[in-house]
């Protein structure tokens, strides 16, 4: 595939895919397909595409509704829960709306309690996710992928056969490969392109419902990327910046921001809009595909998981792969299990590898938006 | 040539001029009022008065306000400047420093001279110099009474941290009759231990503690400070203007620089 487009033309395309999507998502329901919508990671994707199915992210990213999510919800709740019971309760995303089922998992005390309330007026299918990662663990974790498949087979009327799950998997596994190739231009120092950029790239392709076109898309762009890079295109050297921590999109896009007005660059995210989603590969020649789908999806280094070496593993290696100089770890307010964990991530980043870190606890609003930048542009200074 | 900083805080806005020697010539507080523009104006009113051409001069601005000078040539944040003021003011090139300021409180990790870590608080205003302010107002005193007050209280304790419950917390110990020194050391103590929390958030190093900010004059906030860090605090009157000074240096440094090339 050929990218005929100029990048920031490509870029700005992808900022508005979510958007986009939304007519897409209805063309799909009216063609008859099915759409499965997630809130998570830990969401095994192949079942859902095997039955058939389109799958559509549904964390909801701004705080028009929080709200409304308010009536029903403590106010002391992270943003990223309230907002999308906000959305989905006040029918405002049309992702949501048109979702067959929803799929939650087990994963954080505030989203688990909020899929009871979501179930009364939306058909959730809530998978026990384990906060273990050992071998009783997968164990859970394995028959819970099966019951939904079988739940999945039961809605949908369909079969999910063994073939068509490996084939999923194999697209799948494509997808995240290509995801990888791409990010990884971000290795070359000086980066060739803004971190931001890449980030709309990373974010919009997850609202692409067409799967099977995004490797050779997204190689493309990676090719496009390095041609550029080797004809003299690229940034300004610039403190490279790895950002970590709980999901980013929409409103938290300031952090991203906030770097890149300032000074910095983000050379990688470790994060559940990058690299913790595209990261690690299902074994396609596994014997048993269910099995090799539950190990994938349990490994992902979330800080649900206690204790999450995981993480640490992937962080390391990013840290030393992209050259990063400086680590900036975003929570969310009230999130409990990462802000609890930016101790050890802190420790992790300052004492193991020997480089800053910072991390910042911010929401959906825009007023902090000032001490953002403070705070980030001091810790570049200190770079 | 002169190297001016200026420092926009939310309070207060404070302005230094070093002349080639780094030696401190000028230095000037104002309050910021409701615009930080109109202040940078009458910062520069005040520095031509007072023969400082800025034609002759390189400028750093920093504090909240820093984007409002439009005259600077250069915005730094005030992590930054209130490292290098407070090694120039202490002669200090390892060590912490706590700056109270009105709207932020950030504690500062120096090593070599240079910001090694920092923290600040988050959007709420407890253990700030707002807190204490608004404190201060529901009891009719101005911030520096009350901290000569609390010196001789004891006995009461606030528990929220949140400035508006907080406030009312003091509202109803009017009611009942407390006495205002107890009132005050309970403001006091509400105010340290949430800076001494936040400093607990920073791993511990060698090297003095120093008060920077509006609060650094107040010897009965540096005595129990000193007391729940363990160490002893030192402050100077010119810690008030340790940002505008560490602006001031900037500026040096930027000049010097520019000059190189
Ligand atoms: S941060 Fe954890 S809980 Fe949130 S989407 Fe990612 S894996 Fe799921
Ligand atoms: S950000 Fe944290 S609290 Fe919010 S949904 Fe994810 S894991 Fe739960």
């Amino acid at each position: 595939m050929e990218i005929i487009k100029d990048l920031p033309e490509v870029f700005q395309e992808f900022a508005e895919q979510r958007r986009n999507s939304f007519l897409a998502v209805k063309k799909i329901k009216e063609e008859g397909i099915p759409v499965v919508g997630a809130y998570c990671t830990y969401f095994p994707q192949e079942i859902a595409m095997a039955a058939g199915a389109a799958t559509v992210g549904l964390c909801s990213t701004s705080d028009e509704t929080i709200g409304e999510a308010e009536k029903d919800l403590p106010r002391n709740l992270c943003p990223l829960i309230k907002s999308s019971y906000g959305f989905a309760k006040t029918d405002k995303c049309p992702f949501f709306y048109f979702s067959d089922v929803v799929v939650g998992e087990t994963t954080c005390d505030g989203k688990k309690k909020m899929y009871e309330y979501m179930s009364e007026f939306k058909d959730v299918f809530l998978m026990e996710l384990p906060n273990t990662q050992g071998e009783e663990a997968l164990k859970l974790w394995k028959s819970e992928v099966i019951r939904f498949k079988e739940y999945l087979e039961e809605k949908f009327q369909t079969e999910i056969t063994e073939e068509k799950l490996r084939e999923a998997v194999k697209l799948q596994n494509a997808v995240r490969r290509s995801m990888k190739s791409l990010y990884q231009v971000m290795k070359h120092d000086p980066a060739p392109v803004k971190g931001y950029d890449l980030f709309k790239v990373l974010y919009g392709s997850t609202f692409k419902f067409n799967k099977e076109v995004i490797p050779a898309e997204m190689e493309a762009i990676a090719k496009k990327i390095e041609e550029e890079y080797a004809a003299g295109k690229m940034e300004e050297k610039r403190p490279r910046i790895l950002i970590t921590g709980c999901p980013i999109g929409g409103a938290t896009e300031k952090v991203i921001a906030a770097v890149e007005d300032n000074g910095g660059i983000v050379t990688a995210f470790e994060n559940c809009t990058g690299a913790k989603t595209y990261d690690r590969l299902v074994d396609e020649d596994a014997e048993d595909i269910y099995q090799a789908i539950a190990e994938r999806y349990l490994s992902v280094g979330c800080s649900v998981m206690a204790p999450n070496p995981n993480r640490f593993e992937l962080l390391g290696r990013m840290i030393e792969e992209y050259k990063i100089d400086g680590v900036v770890e975003m929570t969310l307010s009230a999130c409990h299990t990462y802000n609890l964990e930016t101790r050890k991530v802190r420790k992790f980043v300052t004492e193991e590898k020997h480089i800053p870190y910072m991390s910042v606890e911010t929401d959906y609003s825009r007023e902090d938006i000032g001490q953002l930048n403070t705070r980030i542009a001091a810790f570049l200074e200190m770079l | 040539m002169y190297f001016t900083g200026i420092d926009i805080g939310s309070t207060c806005a404070k302005l230094a001029v070093m002349d080639e020697e780094k030696r401190l010539i000028l230095k000037h507080v104002q309050p910021t009022g409701w615009s930080s523009v109109d202040t940078a104006a009458s910062i520069y009113d005040r520095m031509k008065s007072r023969g400082i051409d800025l034609e002759e001069s390189v400028c750093v601005a920093t504090g909240y306000g820093r984007i409002s000078v439009p005259y600077a040539d250069k915005t730094v944040t005030e992590i930054t400047c209130h490292g290098k003021g407070a090694v120039w003011i202490h002669d200090c090139k390892t060590g912490m420093v706590i700056d109270i300021g009105g709207q932020d409180t950030k504690v500062i990790r120096l090593e070599n001279g240079q910001v090694k870590d920092f923290v600040m608080n988050d959007k709420c205003s407890a253990g700030t110099g707002r807190f204490l302010e608004v404190m201060a107002n529901s009891m009719a005193l101005s911030p520096d009474q009350l901290c000569a007050l609390a010196a001789s209280g004891g006995g009461v304790t606030i528990s929220s941290m949140c400035t508006v419950f907080a406030e009312s917390e003091v509202i109803s110990l009017i009611g009942r009759g407390e006495k205002r020194e107890n009132i005050a050391y309970a403001v006091a103590e509400s105010i340290v231990n949430k800076v001494v929390s936040l400093a607990s958030r920073l791993s511990t190093g060698e090297g003095p503690v120093c008060l920077t900010g509006g609060l650094c004059e107040c010897d009965y906030i540096r005595k129990i400070l000193g007391e729940k860090l363990r160490c002893g605090v030192i402050a100077s009157p010119e810690g008030r203007y340790a940002g505008a000074i560490g602006a001031a240096l900037t500026a040096a440094e930027y000049g010097m620089r520019k000059r190189g090339k």
